[in-house]
């Protein structure tokens, strides 16, 4: 029985060590960048100490003298849209697959399902093409409009709405409210939760996204953060400058971050996509 | 009847716009990518020839298409596995009743935060000739290797960042199927003996493999599909000598470099062809498992 106990609790303790460890790697590659950012361009050629010799913000005085400022401001513009957008058109595209009982319905569910495997980088080239025809290359709008749903979230809200106790609707119509009336005032609102964690993780999907805004927007005044960060590297990398780039990156990941701290239990506890699979 | 009509009314209109995007940003595009396989299409001038079969023709012949057959499947056969398993483990250990789990857990989400592009930049600095993981081990063991200009290492540094942050993502899936398992078991296995190794390998490992499929599903997919990282990483030309080359960053470079549309989207077909098979046989065989084991 005392070996058992020993045992266990050697095991516990190297649980922890592990545990302790993996974050420790986690934090150390994004620390080395922060330290990285408040050191001189010298000093980083010199390759030399962990803290800086002499803490210096001309890397982050380069960014905001770039159009970084800029580039956080279209990202800001182009994720808050779409997460509007996403929001309202998941939830009722969910809300009818859940709770309106209309022809057709079985077959489009299976059509969005077999939609969804397909990868999006089949249709891009073909996509890149509409957006031409449309005169939308080069337009933060070719960003939006193309990111407008996303048929995860259809899914996921379906789901939502399945489990939705059906009596508070059915007051809601009692009380003479149309369907769009309920929707907005009842259904909406009780739905915050899961709308919650729809729309963390679609911001922060537009906001990291890399391959859509290289494919579609090319002058420099209307790049997205990552296009511009990937454009802010190859302009310091040659000259070593890494103080600046790390800022860069450094700057680019504090709003998630702060979205993150704010937010937190919408990130992790509901964060389970596999919910409609299981 | 009439609600019944009222109800289709209401059921279409509520659908309408997620059903219009999808109309002309994804059914559009994949008709069109049906077609212009079998054309060669000039992005500038837009001039399109019917040439049948020739782009996979083409692109079978094109050793650049070979290497990044070769490096997409490399990249799928490292990251996938490792992936898994990693998350898997570590959700194993957070759910075991540990003291602070949420702090754990609210730390090593953090890479899952980071775009594609900043933690490239991050694991390009790392990885630098001048960078501190090199100069590390030059002090322990004495050697400079040069990952980002070496053929033979550059792409393994993108199969390390890709784990770094995807490993969060699906601990957080792998740590809500957990707790789905009852408890009853584990006394179960306690009462048999089993020691925490054999438990997990009895109870956990077997119970988690309707969300093992859905990781690893996601994995292939996403794994097949790796551009951000061997773009940035390589300024878009996917070398030294064509070693960060993936199937999706040759797409790109056909249709944006060579303005060939046409064998861009072949590769995109073949690419699309390939994860559907590969994701078929790889889930045939994690369910017939389950059914032996």
């Amino acid at each position: 029985m005392i070996i058992m106990k020993t045992n266990y609790k050697s095991l516990k303790i190297f649980v922890y060590i592990f545990l302790v460890g993996y974050c420790l790697l986690t934090l150390a590659p994004f620390l080395w960048s922060i330290l990285t950012s408040f050191k001189t361009t010298a000093e980083i050629s010199a390759g030399g100490s962990f803290f800086p010799k002499e803490w210096s913000l001309k890397g982050y005085q380069t960014i905001f003298d770039s159009q970084f400022p800029l580039w956080i401001k279209n990202s800001l513009f182009v994720a808050l849209v779409t997460t509007i957008f996403n929001v309202l058109f998941n939830t009722m595209a969910g809300y009818s697959l859940a709770r309106i009982d209309f022809k057709g319905r079985k077959v489009i569910f299976s059509f969005l399902l077999m939609l969804i495997m397909i990868p999006s980088q089949v249709t891009m080239i073909p996509l890149y093409i509409v957006i031409s025809k449309l005169g939308l290359v080069d337009s933060q709008w070719s960003l939006i409009f193309t990111t407008m749903i996303n048929i995860a979230y259809i899914f996921m809200m379906r789901q939502f709405f399945i489990n939705f106790p059906r009596d508070v609707e059915e007051a809601a119509t009692m009380d003479g409210l149309s369907r769009f009336g309920t929707f907005f005032r009842v259904v909406l609102p009780n739905a915050k939760a899961a709308i919650a964690t729809q729309s963390v993780f679609m911001f922060m999907g537009v906001w990291n996204e890399f391959m859509k805004p290289l494919l579609f927007i090319s002058s420099p005044d209307k790049y997205m953060l990552t296009q511009g960060l990937n454009a802010v590297s190859k302009q310091f990398r040659n000259a070593t400058q890494w103080d600046v780039i790390m800022a860069g990156a450094i700057i680019s990941i504090i709003p998630i971050l702060i979205i993150y701290i704010l937010l937190n239990k919408y990130f992790i506890t509901e964060n389970n996509q596999s919910a409609g699979v299981k | 009847m009439g609600s019944k009509r009222l109800q289709n009314i209401q059921g279409y209109s509520f659908l309408l716009p997620a059903m219009l995007v999808i109309l002309v940003f994804t059914l559009i595009p994949i008709a069109y990518a049906f077609f212009m396989m079998f054309f060669k299409v000039d992005l500038l001038s837009g001039a399109r020839t019917f040439i049948g079969l020739n782009n996979f023709a083409k692109l079978l012949d094109d050793p650049k298409f070979w290497a990044s057959c070769r490096n997409t499947f490399r990249y799928v056969l490292f990251v996938v596995p490792i992936q898994t398993i990693v998350a898997m483990v570590l959700a194993a250990l957070l759910n075991s009743k540990v003291k602070f789990n949420r702090a754990f857990l609210t730390i090593m989400f953090i890479p899952t935060l980071t775009s594609s592009s900043a933690m490239t930049l991050i694991f390009m600095w790392l990885f630098n000739n001048n960078g501190v993981m090199v100069n590390l081990i030059d002090q322990v063991f004495g050697v400079r290797i040069a990952f980002l200009n070496n053929p033979d290492l550059a792409l393994s540094v993108i199969m390390m960042m890709n784990i770094f942050s995807t490993v969060p993502h699906f601990m957080t899936v792998f740590l809500s199927g957990l707790q789905d398992i009852p408890e009853s078991l584990y006394e179960a296995a306690s009462l048999d003996g089993a020691n925490a190794f054999r438990k997990f390998m009895n109870v956990t490992v077997p119970q988690l493999m309707p969300i093992t499929f859905y990781v690893v599903t996601m994995g292939l997919v996403g794994c097949f599909q790796i551009f951000d990282q061997a773009f940035i990483i390589s300024d878009g030309t996917g070398g030294p000598q064509n070693s960060t080359l993936t199937f999706s960053l040759y797409i790109y470079q056909l249709a944006f470099n060579s303005n060939d549309m046409g064998r861009a989207t072949a590769l995109a077909f073949i690419l699309g062809a390939i994860i559907f098979i590969v994701t078929y046989i790889v889930n045939k065989w994690l369910k017939a498992d389950e059914v032996n084991g």
